[in-house]
């Protein structure tokens, strides 16, 4: 699985960074950033899964790999 | 001593365009029916605003009302989102709902920039304060705040039973604040007069309006003299000397955003707060969860957003249209409900009960679109410190008498009276 934050819909509400600080930061306007290349680990879904539901803006997708 | 042109004219000049908008007719008294005559400012409305939400969401989602000139109140998640994502056909040029609209002219930069601008000034504007607003820049607030907070606490000693909005939540936004635009602390009750001034009191002759923000404009601009006679680190220094477009900022551009900074975060953060402690004090099973597990504590609060969200917004109306089943005109207010969209049970379960496990909340208290509220990691550290630390301090707090607590009428909804027993 992978993480995307779109640029576009994203507005620095900042809640993926706090509930999922382990795949997600932020810049230095306080936009959400995807840490690395957003490819995650079995055990980090959950944490991706609370971003995605919480995040107002509906900006954060998980992506089955291909 | 540098001297700086921009600020030598007389304040009094620059309000000529404040005066040339429109002004219509004050309509006070009681609502009669809720759907055709509403008005956020009665006090049925203030003591318990959900009741009325949940009526117009099930029959009118949208209501409307002559008084201010015209106004509709959509009261669906659906609507109020599309609303805070439309910046075309709606317009921030005056953020509170009044008797008073401002010139046309006023737009895209509107009187508090960037809370009051459209695109595309807004995102230029909002651009230059973003980075003194992010969380980590937020995150050194966070010492001070707490110290603050013990203190507040240390001067209850001996009492059994304080008010927590006026002697507790009041106290952190404005000391908060004082502190990041570099204004004294020693002035915080004269910003609770400016709070007042600007949000409540709608209903005042405008003309006594103008007056009073005038006063507000008249100590931002002594400020700024301040500034430039001893220029330091803080946000006020940064405004001064910010660059737009190459140029410093036009005056107004520097109170305004000034005025913005001040007053957005003093009353909705104390609301927050308070709003958060009666909760608890009326609920003892989420108050006794929230000592067992702390770790809860950032969960819960994003409930207490949700459930009891202090703010609501407004914009004008571009052009007629026809929307969402409704004729609405130019120049009609919406008073944009972000409380009424959280409670929405299209959008939320449970949503009319306080669940403080909810996992899944995606609330829009602190606004939807361009325009989310640019000192949300401000106000979500202050809440999560007050709570924090009253709850490692006072575990133990009820009501003293529910029907001494008191809310703030208009656009900002929290407790200004508390009165909770501690010993």
């Amino acid at each position: 699985m992978k993480v995307h934050i779109n640029p576009e819909l994203c507005q620095g509400h900042g809640r993926c960074y706090d509930l999922a600080p382990g795949l997600f930061g932020d810049d230095e306007e306080g936009y959400g950033q995807v840490l690395g290349d957003g490819i995650m680990a079995p055990e980090a879904e959950h944490d991706a899964r609370l971003a995605v539901l919480n995040c107002p803006e509906h900006a954060i997708e998980l992506l089955e790999e291909s | 001593m540098a001297t700086d042109d921009r600020f030598t004219r007389d304040p009094q000049e620059s309000d000529e365009d404040e005066l040339a908008g429109t002004r219509s007719e004050i309509i006070a008294g009681p609502v009669r029916d809720w759907a055709t005559d509403f008005s956020h400012l009665e006090p049925e409305w203030s003591t318990d605003p959900y009741a009325i939400q949940d009526d117009l969401r099930r029959r009118c989602p949208i209501a409307h009302t002559e008084r201010f000139g015209g106004a509709w109140l959509p009261t669906r998640y659906e609507d109020v989102a599309s609303i805070a994502y439309d910046t075309d056909r709606f317009s921030s040029r005056s953020i509170i709902l009044s008797n008073f609209r401002p010139p046309p002219e006023l737009a895209p930069i509107g009187g508090s920039p960037p809370i009051s601008s459209d695109p595309p000034f807004h995102h230029d504007a909002r651009k230059l304060l973003l980075g003194a607003f992010t969380k980590q820049t937020i995150g050194r607030q966070e010492p001070a705040t707490r110290a603050f907070c013990h203190s507040l606490i240390d001067s209850f000693s001996g009492q059994d039973v304080v008010d927590a909005a006026r002697d507790y939540a009041q106290h952190i936004p404005v000391r908060v604040i004082a502190n990041m635009l570099g204004f004294p602390p020693e002035d915080g009750p004269q910003f609770r007069e400016f709070v007042e001034d600007l949000l409540e009191g709608i209903n005042l002759p405008p003309d006594e309006r103008v007056e009073r923000v005038q006063r507000l404009f008249e100590y931002l601009l002594a400020q700024v003299h301040d500034h430039l006679d001893s220029p330091r680190d803080d946000l006020t220094t940064y405004l001064i000397n910010a660059e737009l477009y190459g140029q410093k900022l036009p005056p107004d551009v520097v109170t305004g955003a000034m005025a913005l900074l001040l007053i957005a975060g003093i009353d909705t953060t104390w609301s927050a707060i308070g709003a958060s402690l009666w909760h608890l004090a009326k609920t003892p099973g989420d108050r006794e969860r929230l000592i067992a597990e702390p770790g809860l504590l950032p969960t819960a609060m994003e409930e207490f957003l949700r459930a009891y969200a202090p703010v609501t917004m407004a914009r004008l109306v571009k052009e007629d249209m026809h929307w969402h089943g409704v004729d609405m005109k130019a120049e009609d207010w919406i008073l944009l409900s972000f409380p009424a969209a959280n409670r929405d049970p299209a959008q939320f379960d449970r949503a009319g009960e306080v669940v403080i496990d909810r996992e899944a909340n995606r609330h829009a208290a602190f606004g939807l679109g361009i325009h989310r509220c640019l000192g949300s990691h401000l106000a979500r550290m202050e809440l999560r410190i007050a709570l924090e630390v009253w709850l490692e301090r006072i575990p133990a707090f009820t009501l003293d008498d529910p029907a001494a607590v008191t809310w703030s009428a208009g656009q900002i909804r929290g407790p200004r009276t508390l009165p909770l027993r501690i010993g």
